[in-house]
């Protein structure tokens, strides 16, 4: 029982991390990581999604030294020029450089989604992975919560808080977060749920571990897979809501570069000028859809199931 | 001698109402320290149950659990864990799958505070006969007699005198299961450590234990030493039932 199945030579990178055997943490974590970069790459729309965000992500950075405009700068002897080889995407109704403010607005629509999921997934994985491993009143309680939130729609509920916070970017986030969490803690909770009962639960129980050790150490990293392609998944929603919220007047206000507001101002030279109102459209499509293809893939990536 | 694990009067029910079973009914035993003591008995007989109550994970029951003659306190302390640890049934739902065997076997250490931690995973994976680098494995990346031989030393570290067995081979291949069965022998003999083990197998209890509690419907019915079981002089009629079916199977 003693013996290692033979390592073969570990002189190249790769060799080292596909060998049969790790020899220390680090390498261990490698080869796990490894494992799961080729389950993600096998599955070509999810790698499809992951360049497209990367490659976003990427523009958002470097947006402002890839365009010679200013987002704000108004200049009404260009304004409703069609795309052509100086602008790219066009310009607005008041002259501004539309491919500039999709690239300065897509700072603001990741920003938004970032803040959203760093809110909403922490709060909703500890309710959840707490209430389905404590059970009792804790749970009850916890649940009837959620159940009130989800019994609006999302949007309904993100516009009332940002009718009573003030409409705003910061207030936005806050309003979409307050309505994300809570699927978010079922999903976690269901989870929970299934693992509590589980022979390793048991044994840490045995080993003295507090509640508090059970619920971080062991029961949370069980859930932490369903709960980040679930807010993957849910990204397009989130998106999809900070644009409404835009478009709605409620959450960036002009004139910020946001998508959804630009496409509330494009609305009305729809017929004559469709690319003010096509432009912003596609990029939020786009964006959604790359984070729906991302999150399927990561389900054959992070599912443990097949471990 | 005080002994080393005493269960007294010890009743366990699930359910309410109608529903309401006594899993386990006003069951008695006493194990020597040193001792290996087996608790044999068809699935659903309460004996499973009976080891979850000694080590709190089930602490709703009545009658006494008592180790080296001390009323065990509910809920159990961090203390009672250094001294009573057990190994479960299935080696591959009592590993969690998500965090490498060095984490599992470094949890009691940091529960506990225990200082050299790396030197102790090292020496008591070699004490299970592992080489050191199982502790950067998955458990998904180990086989079920090597899992269980990680479950084994995960409970040796808090080096407890008392050690509860539930079926620790059976979910194993027939093949592994006597390796494994030789090194809890040997662990015994090399530690002093007491026995509880549970089993379905009548082979398995013969060989490892002394002597050996019938358990049939939540209650014990016979207790017996091992040689008494091997030279099938039992008493009662159940326990003469399961010697047959036992050798009926071996036959097969």
């Amino acid at each position: 029982m003693t013996d290692l199945p033979g390592s073969p030579p570990q002189s190249t990178l790769r060799g080292w991390l596909e060998a049969p055997g790790a020899t220390s943490p680090g390498q261990a974590r490698a080869q796990a990581a490894w494992r799961s970069w080729q389950r993600l790459v096998a599955n070509k729309a999810a790698l499809a999604g992951l360049i497209v965000l990367l490659a976003l992500i990427f523009l958002a950075v470097f947006g402002p030294a890839l365009t010679p405009y200013d987002p704000m700068a108004q200049n009404l002897s260009e304004r409703l020029l069609p795309p052509s080889g100086a602008h790219p995407f066009g310009t607005d109704d008041l002259g501004r450089d539309i491919m500039t403010r999709i690239l300065y607005g897509a700072r603001i629509t990741l920003m938004m989604a970032a803040l959203v999921a760093v809110i909403a997934g922490p709060i909703g994985l500890i309710v959840g992975a707490t209430a389905g491993y404590l059970g009792g009143w804790t749970d009850i309680v916890a649940m009837r919560v959620v159940d009130i939130f989800l019994s609006f729609p999302s949007l309904i509920l993100a516009l009332a808080f940002v009718a009573a916070l003030g409409p705003g970017i910061e207030n936005a986030v806050i309003a979409i977060a307050l309505s994300a969490w809570p699927p978010i803690a079922r999903l976690a909770r269901a989870e929970a749920l299934t693992v509590r009962k589980s022979d390793y639960i048991a044994a840490a129980r045995i080993q003295g571990a507090s509640r508090f050790r059970l619920i971080l150490r062991h029961v949370m990293p069980v859930c932490l897979p369903s709960v980040v392609i679930r807010i993957t998944l849910n990204m397009a929603g989130i998106i999809l809501t900070a644009a409404g919220l835009g478009f709605l007047g409620l959450g960036a206000q002009p004139p910020s570069p946001e998508w959804g507001a630009m496409l509330a101002s494009g609305r009305q030279f729809m017929l004559t000028s469709w690319w003010l109102a096509a432009i912003p459209g596609a990029a939020i499509m786009v964006v959604s859809l790359a984070f729906n293809l991302l999150g399927d893939g990561l389900r054959d990536v992070l599912d443990p199931r097949d471990d | 001698m005080t002994p080393a694990v005493e269960i007294r009067d010890l009743t366990i029910t699930f359910g309410q109402g109608r529903a309401r079973v006594k899993a386990v009914d006003s069951a008695s035993f006493r194990a020597a320290p040193g001792e290996a003591f087996g608790i044999i008995g068809e699935s659903g007989s309460g004996k499973s149950t009976i080891l979850r109550a000694i080590t709190g994970l089930n602490d709703d029951y009545t009658g006494d659990v008592l180790i080296d003659g001390q009323q065990a306190q509910k809920p159990r302390t961090k203390a009672f864990f250094k001294t009573v640890q057990m190994v479960f049934q299935d080696p591959y739902g009592s590993l969690h799958p998500r965090r490498m065997i060095r984490a599992t076997l470094a949890e009691p250490l940091e529960i506990h505070r225990f200082d050299r931690k790396d030197d102790r995973i090292a020496q008591v994976l070699n004490d299970v006969g592992l080489a050191p680098e199982f502790a950067y494995r998955y458990p998904h990346q180990l086989s079920g007699g090597q899992r269980q031989r990680v479950a084994v030393a995960r409970a040796l570290l808090l080096e407890p005198r008392i050690l509860l067995l539930d079926e620790p081979t059976s979910a194993l291949d027939v093949s592994v299961q006597a390796g494994v069965l030789n090194l809890l022998d040997r662990l015994r003999r090399d530690r002093g450590l007491t026995y509880v083990m549970v089993s379905h197998d009548l082979r398995v209890i013969a060989h490892m234990c002394s002597r050996v509690a019938v358990m049939t419907q939540g209650r014990i019915v016979e207790e017996l030493s091992a040689d008494a079981l091997r030279d099938q002089r039992a008493e009662t009629e159940y326990t003469q039932q399961l010697i047959r079916a036992s050798r009926g199977t071996a036959h097969a």
